[in-house]
């Protein structure tokens, strides 16, 4: 759109036709105070605290409904608008409790803010304040009313930004409050999109509620260790211990976004079951030994079983590294001499880069004039991208289309939903050609339902429509796009995993960041099993030797999410007695005095695509694996477990 | 490809506001009450005038039995063919609803009015757009009250400039005036504009009640700022009651004689306007309950010295600064009230009791 020129405060300013004048004036560095007011979410118009004076204007405007005009004179400093300021901060805290030394929000509050730059100094209220007791929704949202200032952010991020509407208005005037959907409790996604975008300390967190002070924490900004979307989350960390996180300053590639994993599944990392000492299995099961013994243990064993041509098989992780996958498979072809590595492939990701087809960045859902869902729960998987293209649609209009088996929350926003049974994915997308060919652009989703040829046909059909096309290839882990890519795949000769499995020859069997055994049993029994593990997993309980791995919140590297975005993660903390993956990969190398080449060439991707391998484990918003398990918070919520569509 | 909603041309509305709230008002009652059809031939005129073929009567929920009229009366006009498919055979289709309202004066707000036929809470919305461009779900809507409408018929039937020349120059027509209060014969006139308001006491409505001095009177509803008897000589027409920083409203004349409270009846319409808020936006929401809590502490004799200008402050402050019209419906009588009766809200502070209270007076 066109540039218009206005004046902010004796500031000129450009800005583009349709800009909200609090907008434009952020922008260019001044200050319009706002409560309701939220980037990207509806117009409310309800604090009154963005008034300011527009020349010709008989009364204030609301900066935060005010598109900028040509020649428009606004003015946002003057004593009318700071009287109208003070008056309306001295409104909100009548019937506000004032209890900031015991509010969890004390210090990070806007109300707090606020009051501090344009309140009054001190009150002319002497009636009763109005009360009301807290109240829990679920294990993760308690609400405060009295602290409620009915700004109905939280409102609208349920409804609009998630497409769940749990939250809405009951009561009237000075009454009104903040209700769940239940009566007295929340059905819903347990996000806490809610709390993070509360400005006061009227929704706290179950999690974090009274345990620290913001200013107490270190806070590291790092990558979600659970799902692929790979949703930047701040941690807020004391004693060596996660109290929160969340992303508040919306910055990384989701924004204010997280689900109830990024925000609350950290609590993992302290269950009481996590290892904290390497451990050999002897005669009356499992013994703590110190890592050099165990290094030593494992170093002798693979160098004894390599000098006599043994059969090594290797399984990695969809969480750990690209640097450790990529050290992994060094070790395996390079160290060990084997071709038998592989993973739990989640996606056909191979079939698509062996394709050749562009892919779609995460901004791309964003941005795309239309959507393909194929075969995917999108809003349980992959809640980001179901975020983004939530957000295209109520800011861009796009078009989204779902293939799907049964009813997604996609559907609601959908131009055209189409029912399919297993296996008919690709025929309900041919059914939608002519619709799709008359969009301008179109990114396609796909999920487990789509592999091996049908990925071919999926790319043809996409360059079949003439118009621009990209893809995205749907995974499971944290990392399973850098496992794809960063060759933790067999080569030519080695055994993909169900292979591993069920050979009976092998002679040592290493598993890092996995959990195998939950799914196949292993009929070589006599193998020397490593596993390198967080908890005493199926894995783990066969092991020989078990080493306490460090998580990803407990280390750096970097990942990549399912859209190609390769992201840092960041040490936020130390477990004692666990090690980074990395750091027991190069403990190894030293003791076994291995050398390894600076670069290995990977074998074709297209090569090891095989779509009997390839099968989503089927987390939902409050599963995640082996992870999943020792999450109290996912635990505790009443959704807990969900369930997808699909059988 | 399907056609979206926007590519087809949107169908129009006629909406009657019958939410009838406003303190002192009961015009639309006794239009509906005794002639329910002259509102639907007002609202078959406007469709055919907009080309919209659905009409919705939004009345408030405690006019019960006036749904029941207004139902009975859509029953009859289907039933002669004045309503339904090709009216009296011109090829004029019109389908006329009731619909209910829960009892908010808010409400009556146009915007929310149309918010909560939708289905929704009733907030108002932000505007713009006006209703004529995007109104009842998103479509051009022709909203009215029940008097606007149920005067269409006459004017259409005997000309504008017949009607006009009813009231004065600028102010044509006539208005229904509600008049209570404190006088011998409340009830609903139907008077020219300009009428003189002394008259329309003394003349209309068989004055003051026992033969007692007129104090005050508010003479639009109970959002406009009340005149002092002294103010009373007045032609009843828009531009004489803003020159005199007042207004017309909703023609709700409210008598109040010489026994009359002065704090008592600005407390009890703030606590009208506290009970009604919406509570959508801070201004209205918290200043008519705080507004409300000092006036009953001044009137029950727990004023300070400053609770007076701290009256007239926060109802400057709500003052053209709320979202909808509500916020300053409770301020401007308050103002009034303070600017013109200081000395009585003067004479309740300092644990005197109402000097009012002693002489049996109802407001």
């Amino acid at each position: 759109m066109a540039n218009v020129k206005l004046t902010i405060d004796g500031k000129q300013i450009e800005s583009p036709a349709g800009t909200l004048v609090i907008e434009a004036a952020r922008r260019s560095g001044i200050e319009i105070p706002g409560f309701c007011y939220y980037e990207g979410l509806a117009l409310q118009a309800a604090c009154r605290m963005c008034l300011v004076e527009v020349e010709k204007a008989p009364k204030l405007m609301t900066a935060c409904t005010l598109p900028v005009v040509e020649g428009m004179i606004v003015r946002t400093e003057t004593p009318q608008v700071a009287q109208a300021r003070k008056g309306v901060l001295e409104m909100l805290l009548t019937n506000h409790p004032l209890d900031c030394p015991v509010c969890d929000k004390g210090g990070e509050c806007e109300l707090q803010d606020m009051v501090f730059r344009y309140g009054a100094g001190e009150s002319r209220f002497v009636e009763v304040k109005q009360h009301a007791d807290e109240r829990q929704w679920s294990p993760v949202v308690f609400y405060d009313k009295p602290r409620c200032i009915l700004c109905f952010r939280c409102v609208r991020i349920c409804a609009e930004g998630m497409g769940v509407g749990a939250l809405g208005v009951v009561s009237r005037g000075a009454a009104s409050e903040i209700a769940p959907n239940h009566e007295d409790r929340l059905e819903c996604d347990e996000c806490g999109m809610c709390i993070d975008i509360c400005p006061v300390g009227a929704l706290t967190s179950g999690t974090y509620r009274y345990q620290t002070r913001p200013w107490e924490m270190e806070h590291a900004g790092t990558v979600c260790a659970h799902c692929a979307d790979g949703c930047k989350t701040t941690l807020g960390v004391r004693n060596q211990q996660i109290h929160r996180a969340n992303n508040r300053d919306r910055s990384g590639i989701n924004g204010e976004f997280l689900c109830i994993k990024g925000r609350y599944a950290g609590d993992f990392t302290h269950h009481p079951d996590r290892l904290r000492s390497p451990l050999v299995r002897g005669a009356a099961g499992f013994e703590p030994v110190t890592w050099a013994e165990a290094i030593k243990l494992i170093a002798e064993r693979f160098s004894e079983i390599r000098a006599r041509g043994g059969a090594f098989g290797v399984i990695g992780s969809n969480h750990t590294t690209n640097e450790e996958n990529e050290c992994l498979q060094r070790i395996a072809r390079a160290g060990l001499g084997t071709e038998s590595i592989d993973h739990h492939r989640t996606g056909d990701l191979a079939s698509l880069i062996a394709a050749g087809a562009p892919q779609a960045a995460i901004a791309d859902l964003y941005t795309a004039k239309a959507v393909l869902i194929v075969g995917s729960d999108l809003s349980q998987q992959h809640p980001l991208l179901a975020f983004q293209i939530r957000a295209n649609w109520r800011h861009h209009q796009a078009r989204v289309f779902t293939v799907r088996r049964g009813p997604v929350r996609e559907d609601k926003i959908a131009a055209r939903i189409v029912s399919v049974e297993p296996g008919g994915e690709l025929a309900g997308v041919e059914s939608l050609r002519e619709e799709l060919a008359k969009e301008p652009e179109l990114v396609i989703l796909f999920g487990d339902a789509v592999k091996g040829e049908a990925v071919a046909r999926l790319v043809r059909f996409g360059s079949s429509l003439g118009v621009l096309v990209k893809f995205v290839c749907l995974l499971d882990g944290s990392n399973s796009r850098g496992a794809v890519e960063r060759g933790l795949l067999p080569g030519p000769g080695g055994l993909a995993l169900p292979g591993m499995m069920t050979a009976e020859n092998l002679d040592a069997l290493w598993v890092v960041g996995a959990n195998p055994l939950q799914r196949y049993n292993c009929t070589a029994n006599s193998a020397f099993v490593v596993v390198q593990e967080l908890f005493l997993t199926e894995t783990a309980q066969a092991a020989s030797v078990v080493l306490p791995a460090a998580s990803a919140y407990e280390k750096s590297g970097t990942v990549t999410s399912v859209c190609g975005e390769t992201q840092r993660l960041r040490q936020a903390f130390e477990v004692p007695g666990t090690k980074p993956d990395l750091e027991i990969f190069r403990l190894l190398v030293r003791e076994m005095r291995l050398t390894l080449p600076d670069a290995i060439a990977l074998p074709p991707l297209a090569a090891t695509a095989n779509p009997d391998l390839i099968w989503s484990a089927g987390d939902t918003l409050f599963t995640s694996g082996t992870l999943g398990r020792y999450s109290e918070m996912l635990n505790a919520v009443h959704e807990a477990p969900g369930e997808l569509y699909h059988g | 490809m399907g056609l979206r909603a926007t590519h087809l041309a949107k169908p129009k509305y006629v909406v009657v506001n019958a939410d009838e709230s406003e303190p002192g008002t009961c015009k639309d009652r006794l239009l509906i009450e005794n002639d329910p059809h002259q509102l639907l031939e007002g609202m078959l005129i406007a469709g055919l005038a907009v080309d919209a073929h659905a009409g919705y009567i939004y009345i408030r929920g405690e006019y019960r039995y006036l749904i029941d009229i207004m139902d009975a009366a859509i029953a009859e006009a289907y039933e002669r063919g004045y309503l339904g498919r090709n009216i009296l055979g011109t090829g004029f289709d019109f389908d006329a609803y009731t619909h209910t309202g829960a009892g908010a004066y808010e409400c009556g707000e146009e915007s929310a009015l149309l918010e909560s036929l939708e289905g929704k809470r009733g907030v108002p919305r932000i505007r713009p757009p006006f209703p004529a461009v995007a109104g009842l779900y998103q479509c051009p809507t022709v909203l009215n009250n029940v008097e606007s409408y149920a005067a269409a018929p006459a004017i259409i039937r005997d000309g504008g400039a017949a009607f006009a020349a009813l009231g004065t120059q600028k102010n044509g027509g006539t208005r229904l005036f509600c008049i209570s209060g404190h006088v011998n014969k409340p009830g609903v006139y139907e008077l020219p504009m300009g009428f003189n308001l002394l008259r329309m006491i003394g003349d209309v409505a068989g004055g003051v009640r026992g033969g007692k001095k007129l104090k005050a009177v508010i003479p639009g509803g109970s959002s406009c700022p009340v005149l002092k008897a002294e103010e009373c000589d007045i032609p009843m027409d828009f531009d004489s009651l803003a020159k005199v920083k007042s207004m017309l409203g909703s023609g709700g004349v409210v008598v109040m004689d010489e026994d009359t409270c002065m704090v008592k009846a600005a407390l009890r319409i703030m606590k009208f306007y506290a009970h009604e808020s919406c509570g959508w936006c801070i201004p209205c929401r918290e200043g008519t309950l705080w507004l409300r809590k000092i006036l009953a502490r001044v009137h029950d004799g727990g004023g300070a010295p400053g609770d007076v200008q701290l009256i007239h402050e926060l109802a400057k402050n709500m003052l053209g600064r709320t979202f909808c019209p509500l916020g300053d419906a409770a301020a401007m009588p308050t103002i009034a009230f303070v600017e013109k009766f200081r000395e009585e809200f003067e004479a309740h502070l300092g644990g005197a009791s109402c000097p009012f209270e002693s002489k049996a007076v109802s407001v």
